[in-house]
């Protein structure tokens, strides 16, 4: 057995963490898998936050001249809506499925820093929470009544600036007290946590996949986040500096966003749209990926045109930079500058159109299974036609100017993001919940769930464009009972409540399934990529053997060939190859080492908050002492790693083979 | 640093770039860092041109940061700090003959130009700041003390990092032939902060 002493007594100031399981284990591991659920239930925790807020934001409209909510409230509550649903749900969900499946669909048994894996987590955990403790300790200036103003004024408020965080509205002037500190900072954090994440996936795509894993063999979720991650890597740091500006012009008296002093607003749009709009291929490209996997297996035919659908991603992931002022047709720019961003806009719905075709291409004449992933994946191609369709009027500048800043604008956004990006993100949690948990979810309830969901959508988006055309402008918590908008937006209230059944019937399906569902083969689907070569659920090391690829679907050709007429046929040795791969998945043939667990990913993590509140509250006795301990924290537990190795000899769960030989990753080995 | 998944290193078979996983990992971060000098720069860019006299209290002049420049003092302490991507490459070059001593002494003369350059920086905002020009001057003076105080940042994590090779070089085993690649992977950033200095040196010293 392992002796305690020799692992202690080198150098760490813990004794390393030597137990996978409980709750430690989860805190401190570096599986890429543990790390992907641990991502998914965080960002699903954020959803229903950001759920709840848009059914206040819903009831709040619901009426002409309601007082619910009064205009601080409905600010703090559309803000905190859109800057979970991007920055704490769609993200990080796509970024569980990236932890998750990278690996496995590259035949990898870990990403290529299992750590920074963990640290991207934590930050985004402990940013999260930053972010959201603003409602508790942040502060708007004094109260103005409405329902949650008595809390408000005891607890403070939330973010009150928009997503968009405009200046100079986010600026000292217009935003006393500390609630646009916390976003701002809040924001930095989590952007902090992407960037390493994004690092991490480039490195890993392109060191850590299988022999014969060709790029252009990689599946298209592969290919997908790839162009995430790029688009992470480059965006990031201009809402960085961005952030930093706001921060500094807040905190620390520089002028960047103060006209009075000859500060310039619009350089913060032109900023956070650089940012900004490659964000919005950054949301919807992963679930992008998830479709282009589901279809093909569900339809039973390759995907249509493999490589122009990667292509087409990789041009939007390139064009996505070069169209940002469209966000900024009524901001002043120069006419010139309008054409320029109408057209390119144009211009990025062609790739965008590509991949339409080329998923209509992969249904047509397949053999289509509508199971619930297959249900959603369509619904996705559907709504997001949709969304699509209504951003092309947008490039068109005349009519943005009479669209922008209505609830047009607001129903064209969900139509991608909700009806694109979340069907897209439920299809892939639907496909792969067999890999996941071992177990088959309720296919009645994934069905009902659907069908719920696709009514409340479209109840709820789909009246909203008139609502715009008809002049509802956005951003405004109360209307006339003169504009007659009222009985569409009571339609409006009511699809988003069934849009809330829907999710309560997804948690139900999950949290039963999970128990009790029927256990599930390792290819429930009959699929085609690697992670369906795996037991259900996943082991540990994920590849008793390291997979060799001759193509692209390799799994799907080791299982069938193909008749004269293309037809797939099935090969008479697939069920003994399938039951092979059962076989040896769960025996590997030899013991495999993976890397131990640690706790200064999460202990990074904690001094992430320290940090923010101490720049937040720098002005109080507290202030600096907390951003000391929080960076010495950070900084100490960097030290900590950098001399801790990545694998330690007989810590992990193959202790009883001593002798096994093994690397130490700085040569340390004992 | 050394956060490399080698599960089975002996045995596995990849399809990879070549090259190891933590340089491709801090080159694939430095074009990012890239970016965000970029935005910095045309942010300096875009404010020093202005004009800002209409928004000064009546009888007061614009102070901007090219009237304050002390051009041979900031060339010399350039020049401090380009020796340092030099004895930056005499680290690593001792480190693959194997000599322990040498490249510690090199990795401490870095560290050494690196901190002479960092109080060149805090000489000059402090000489800027009694001359009258704060960070909150002007938006220029402002994108100014950003984009060289965030560079200044970035030298310190720099020397920080060599402080943490000189401390490994001194425990048992000191910079093994792996801790070599820690050499070079700072060498890489501390020339990348060199490279990045030399564009800011020229955009806003050097151009009128
Ligand atoms: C139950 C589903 C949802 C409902 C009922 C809903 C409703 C709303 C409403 C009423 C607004 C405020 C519009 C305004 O006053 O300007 C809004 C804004 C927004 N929503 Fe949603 N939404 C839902 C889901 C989502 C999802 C899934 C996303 C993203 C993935 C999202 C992203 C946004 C964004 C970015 C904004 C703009 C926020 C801002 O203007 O600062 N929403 N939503
Ligand atoms: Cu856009």
């Amino acid at each position: 057995m392992a002796t305690t002493a020799s692992r202690s007594g080198a150098r760490t100031i813990f004794r390393r963490p030597d137990s996978n399981t409980g709750f430690w284990g989860w805190i401190t591991t570096a599986d890429h898998k543990k790390i992907g659920i641990m991502y998914g239930y965080t960002a699903f925790t954020f959803f229903i936050l950001g759920g709840l807020e848009a059914l206040l934001l819903r009831i709040q409209l619901s009426q002409p001249d309601n007082v619910f909510l009064s205009a601080s409230e409905y600010n703090a509550m559309f803000t905190m809506h859109g800057t979970t649903m991007i920055f704490l749900f769609v993200m990080p969900v796509s970024a569980a499925f990236f932890n998750y499946l990278l690996p496995l669909m590259i035949g990898a048994r870990d990403v290529a820093f299992p750590r920074m894996n963990a640290v991207s987590y934590w930050i985004f955990v402990f940013g999260g929470i930053f972010l959201y403790s603003s409602f508790v300790f942040g502060t708007t200036g004094p109260p103005e009544g409405g329902n949650l103003a008595e809390v408000a004024s005891r607890l403070g408020s939330g973010p009150n600036g928009g997503w968009f965080g405009y200046a100079p509205n986010s600026g000292l002037r217009f935003s006393t007290g500390t609630v646009m500190d916390y976003w701002s900072i809040g924001l930095q954090i989590l952007g902090l946590a992407s960037l390493i994440s994004s690092i991490n996936f480039i490195v890993t795509v392109f060191n850590m996949r299988a022999k014969g894993m060709k790029l252009l063999r990689m599946p298209v979720f592969v290919w997908m986040t790839t162009v995430v991650a790029f688009l992470l890597l480059f965006s990031l740091p201009i809402i960085a500096v961005a952030l930093f500006m706001i921060t500094f012009d807040r905190n620390v008296g520089t002028l960047f966003f103060d006209p009075s002093m000859g500060g310039d607003p619009i350089l913060w749009q032109h900023f956070f749209w650089l940012f900004g709009h490659p964000e919005v291929y950054i949301l919807v490209l992963p679930a992008m990926g998830i479709v282009s996997e589901v279809l093909p297996t569900f339809s039973r035919k390759p995907l249509f045109g493999y490589p122009a659908v990667v292509f087409a991603g990789a041009a939007i992931g390139f064009m996505g930079f070069g169209v940002w002022a469209h966000h900024m047709f009524a901001s002043g720019v120069t006419p010139i500058t309008q054409a320029a961003f109408g057209l390119s806009t144009m211009a990025i719905a062609i790739p965008t159109g590509i991949k339409i075709f080329n998923w209509i291409g992969t249904i047509w004449g397949g053999k289509i299974k509508l199971n619930t992933p297959m249900l959603f994946s369509l619904g996705f191609v559907g709504m997001f036609v949709i969304g699509g369709l209504s951003g092309v009027t947008h490039s068109i500048v005349p009519a943005d100017w009479q669209q922008t800043d209505t609830y047009y604008i607001v129903a064209h956004f969900h139509y991608v993001l909700f009806g694109g990006a979340i069907f897209g993100l439920f299809s892939g949690l639907y496909y792969w919940f067999p890999k996941l948990t071992g177990r088959m979810y309720s296919e009645t309830l994934g069905k009902l769930h659907f069908w719920v969901f696709f009514v409340g959508f479209n109840l709820t988006f789909g009246p909203m464009h008139w609502l715009g055309l008809n002049g509802m402008v956005r951003r405004t918590w109360v209307y006339a009972e003169e504009t007659g908008l009222g009985p569409w937006n009571m339609v409006v209230t009511i699809g988003a409540f069934i849009i809330a059944l829907g999710v309560l019937i997804f948690m139900i399906n999950w949290t039963w399934s999970k128990r009790n569902g029927p256990i599930a083969p390792f290819d429930p689907w009959d699929a085609r990529t690697l992670e369906w070569t795996l037991p259900s659920p996943t082991p540990e090391y994920n590849f008793a053997v390291n997979p060799v690829i001759t193509s692209l679907d390799d799994f799907w050709h080791k299982k069938y060939s193909e008749d004269a007429d293309g037809r797939p046929v099935r090969r008479p040795e697939a069920t003994a190859l399938l039951a092979e791969y059962e076989e040896v998945g769960l025996n590997p043939p030899e013991p495999i080492h993976l890397p131990n667990p640690s706790y200064y990913p999460f202990l990074v993590g904690v001094g992430m908050p320290m940090v923010g509140y101490g720049l937040i509250y720098d002005n109080t006795a507290w202030g600096i002492p907390l951003l000391i301990l929080g960076a010495v924290t950070i900084v100490g537990s960097f030290i900590g790693w950098g001399v801790e190795p990545l694998e330690e000899p007989h810590a992990d769960h193959h202790s009883d083979e001593p002798d096994h030989e093994h690397p130490g990753t700085d040569g340390e080995d004992s | 640093m050394s956060d490399v998944a080698h599960a089975d290193g002996h045995h596995d078979v990849h399809e990879g770039t070549g090259i190891d996983n933590r340089k491709l990992g801090m080159w694939v971060f430095l074009s990012s860092e890239f970016m965000f000098f970029g935005a910095l720069i045309s942010n300096y860019m875009l404010f020093k041109g202005r004009d800002y006299s209409a928004f000064m209290p009546t009888g007061q002049s614009v102070l901007l940061p090219r009237g304050l420049y002390d051009i041979p003092f900031t060339s010399v302490s350039s020049f401090v700090l380009l020796m340092s991507s030099l004895t930056m490459v005499l680290a690593h070059d001792a480190l693959v003959s194997g000599d322990q001593n040498r490249t510690r002494v090199w990795l401490a003369a870095t560290g050494m130009l690196g901190s002479v350059f960092i109080g060149g920086q805090v000489f000059e905002f402090t000489e800027f700041v009694q001359q009258g020009m704060t960070i909150s001057s002007n938006p220029a003076a402002s994108a100014f003390f950003m984009l060289t105080g965030f560079h200044g940042a970035h030298v310190f994590f720099g020397i920080l990092m060599l402080l943490s090779l000189y401390g490994i070089s001194k425990r048992q085993g000191g910079l093994t032939e792996v801790q070599g690649l820690n050499v070079e992977l700072v060498g890489l950033y501390w020339h990348f902060v060199d490279i990045i200095w030399i564009v800011i040196f020229t955009i806003v010293y050097l151009i009128p």
